[in-house]
């Protein structure tokens, strides 16, 4: 029964291939000429450059975060290339005139745009390497006064915006990745949603890394303003290289007063093989704040992907009365490594949080939760909820939890709990007495173990999602 | 109820299993025909348990030797899904718990697989919701059990009711019962019991796997065999259950030994 188990959570990736499209790359290594080169490519206004100069100065003071519970050779940051792009038309009017080759890449992917718009009347903000090559139903969300375009388009559009909120939730020394990327990002996604508007549809980004050895520091900002709400979609897939890629992408929330924001992520970055080789360094710092009275900001995550997954999306509860939300997918595999969780820090008074982490080892991985739940001086009333479940698979696999429970105000509720479970011989046992076979077992229990999460997802997310858990861990049985 | 011109369900011929090197059956045979009732009884450690489940294909077991038909077919080369899927069945006497896997979910996609490999059509939730509801109803179960988890903070009764369920659901032609009795109350017990006789007809078979004779006064069974050491070493009627009753098993043992240094 473990050599069944075995075999279904062995599958390949799917989609591992490289698209053949002509790319400009820069020289590998990183100095002040660099960050200058990257900013004159993109043609940045002056304050956007201070911003990566000052981000540049911070990062040589840091040193690299050692405390993770995740092991990797030490990276060189001079041998990657911090800028890849696409030679081809920047500008395009219609989907018609994106290279085929990239609409076949986004096929193999399983993300037909034209049949994924049609189906689910989602805006795709196509970002493939680091230049947004497609943007869609923009008329639609500009109707309603909806910015949603690349961040390098948003730095010429709507360079005030960019200004005003960049780097306000996730400082540029807030830590070494941060401060990288917010050195050297390339592009990324921009959304504004104004005052009193709730966004007529869920907005979607899917993310890809194309280029060997480049590197992907991606740039995420959503602001909502007062009464608004949005609800957020990242998807991310890689094709298989043999070194690692280092992924360190920053993403921003700002939630003013009674503004909802929804963010939900589905990575399923390239892995590695089953011996560990490759595989991205999905080193990812997200941040919300929810800023004003009432305001409300939820992550949802499902992370399948990356040799290594580094990444905390949290909540600033600035706002009385805000509320801040984690549910959280981790699966592991193989010799896949992920030290994730999220940081609720209350400072408002009556702010709420619910944390529940749901993680999955399987192979000779590890998985580990680490979350913060911090209760201000300031934050009378506040509550937290926290709920940490792991599940085992195999003999070889080890799932940890971190919490770290911080109160400042006798009047908080802080609630956690957590639990250890193993896919075990006798349920796979009673499967099959059952007539069911072990794929359709694991399945099965998995999307239980998951159930709690995968509700919070937009239905379309949670159909994908549920696909990617059963297709990561079926395979060819007996 | 033993019936004229009935097939044969079960052959085994010394069949003999190990597990981690430590043999547990020893020249097992055992004979079950359709329509029958069997009783299986015997001390702790005789090996009852692991003839259930070597039957039903769990992996912890070696097979050294022997052979098993099932309908004719050889059982030994199906994987337990493949034998659970023609037809065999095993009440655990341990239902294990599955967190988070709705039983109303766990119980369609067992009752569709088992259809589909027969060739029939498959339920639509809506479709077996009204099916399921009508087999509940058998077991005198509470409409609210299907929102559950699978066996999730069951009761010991309310476990093995979600047993018996689901072989009124699969219909197998072999259903083999592993001390269903154990853990039941009066009301559970003749409840189980009362379940399991209106699934008893001329064409399956039922094997049960029991310390108690409580168990045979509810579930009458054509024979009873004694297990001892990894072999049956005493087959009767109904009444030979009575028998162990009043008088425990060394007698049993007594007697076999004797009659084994007498074909010596």
């Amino acid at each position: 029964m473990s050599a069944a188990l075995q075999n279904i959570i062995n599958q390949p990736y799917k989609h591992g291939f490289v698209t053949d499209i002509e790319s400009d790359v820069a020289a590998k290594g990183l100095d002040e000429g660099t960050i200058r080169m990257i900013s004159a490519k993109r043609g940045e206004p002056e304050w956007l450059l201070d911003f990566r100069l000052k981000s540049y100065a911070a990062w040589l003071k840091m040193t690299e975060p050692t405390w993770q519970n995740a092991h990797h050779p030490k990276i060189d940051f001079q041998a990657i290339s911090y800028y890849s792009a696409p030679k081809q038309k920047p500008k395009l009017s219609s989907m018609d005139e994106v290279d085929p080759e990239l609409l076949r890449t986004f096929e193999k992917l399983g993300v037909p745009l034209h049949e994924r718009m049609a189906l689910a009347g989602v805006a795709v903000d196509v970002i493939f390497d680091s230049v947004s090559v497609a943007t869609t139903y923009k008329a639609k969300l500009a109707e309603v006064g909806v910015i949603f375009c690349s961040f390098s388009e948003a730095v010429k559009e709507h360079p005030e915006l960019v200004q005003k909120y960049l780097g306000t939730v996730i400082p540029t020394g807030d830590n070494f990745y941060a401060a990288l990327n917010s050195a050297v990002f390339t592009d990324g996604s921009f959304c504004f949603i104004p005052k009193g508007v709730k966004c007529p549809m869920d907005l979607s980004t899917y993310f890809r890394i194309n280029t060997e050895e480049s590197g992907q520091f991606e740039r995420t900002l959503i602001i909502a303003e007062e009464g608004a709400s949005v609800s957020y979609l990242e998807g991310c897939t890689a094709p298989a290289f043999s070194s690692n890629q280092l992924h360190a992408a920053v993403v921003e929330l700002v939630a003013l007063d009674n503004a909802d924001i929804k963010y939900s992520t589905v990575q399923n970055w390239y892995a590695g093989d089953e011996n560990g080789v490759g595989g991205i360094y999905n080193f990812v710092t997200k941040r919300g704040l929810a800023k004003g009275v009432n305001s409300r900001i939820s992550w949802t995550q499902v992370e399948t992907g990356s040799a290594i997954t580094w990444k905390y999306p949290s909540v600033v509860l600035l706002g009385d009365n805000s509320v801040g939300e984690f549910y959280s997918v981790a699966l592991t595999n193989h010799y896949q490594q992920a030290d994730t969780g999220t940081k609720m820090i209350h400072i408002g008074k009556n702010t709420r949080s619910t944390i529940v982490s749901k993680g999955i080892s399987a192979g000779h991985s590890n998985n580990s939760y680490r979350g913060l739940v911090k209760i201000s001086p300031s934050a009378s009333g506040a509550r937290n909820y926290s709920q940490c479940d792991s599940m085992l698979i195999g003999q070889e696999s080890g799932a940890h939890t971190f919490p770290y429970i911080q109160v400042g105000n006798n009047t908080a509720q802080v609630e956690h709990e957590a639990s250890t479970s193993k896919i075990g011989e006798d349920q796979m046992f009673y499967f099959a007495q059952r007539g069911i076979d072990a794929e359709a077992a694991v399945s099965m229990i998995i999307n239980g173990f998951c159930k709690d999460v995968f509700q919070q997802l937009p239905l379309e997310f949670a159909v994908e999602a549920t696909n990617l858990l059963s297709f990561k861990l079926e395979g060819s049985v007996g | 109820m033993i019936y004229p011109n009935s097939k044969t369900i079960l052959e085994v011929r010394n069949l003999c299993a190990s597990v981690s090197g430590t043999p547990i059956l020893k020249n097992m045979n055992f004979t079950v025909k359709s329509g029958e009732v069997h009783a299986i009884m015997g001390p702790n450690g005789s090996g009852k348990s692991t003839f259930s489940k070597v039957l039903a294909g769990h992996t912890d077991y070696e097979i050294t030797s022997g052979t098993v038909l099932f309908e004719g077919k050889n059982l030994l080369e199906l994987a337990p899904e493949e034998r659970a899927r023609a037809g065999v069945f095993l009440a655990f006497q341990y239902p294990i718990e599955i967190p988070g896997v709705g039983n109303s979910q766990f119980l369609r996609l067992t009752y569709n697989t088992v259809q589909t490999h027969r060739g029939k059509e498959e339920l639509d939730p809506l479709e077996f919701d009204d099916f399921v509801r009508e087999k509940m109803k058998l077991l005198e179960m509470n409409p609210d059990f299907l929102d559950r988890s699978v066996n999730a903070g069951f009761s010991g009764g309310e476990k093995k009711r979600n047993e018996i369920l689901q072989m009124a659901l699969l219909e197998p032609s072999l259903a083999i019962l592993d001390e269903t009795d154990s853990g039941l109350d009066i009301d559970a017990l003749r409840i189980v019991s009362n379940g399991v006789n209106q699934l008893a007809n001329k064409d399956n078979a039922i094997v049960l796997v029991t310390h108690y004779q409580r168990l045979l006064n509810y579930i009458v069974p054509d024979f009873v065999h004694v297990m001892e050491a990894g072999r049956i070493i005493k087959s009767g009627g109904k009444e030979l259950a009575l028998e162990l009753e009043t008088r425990g098993y060394d007698w049993v043992s007594e007697e076999y030994k004797a009659a084994t240094r007498v074909a010596a």
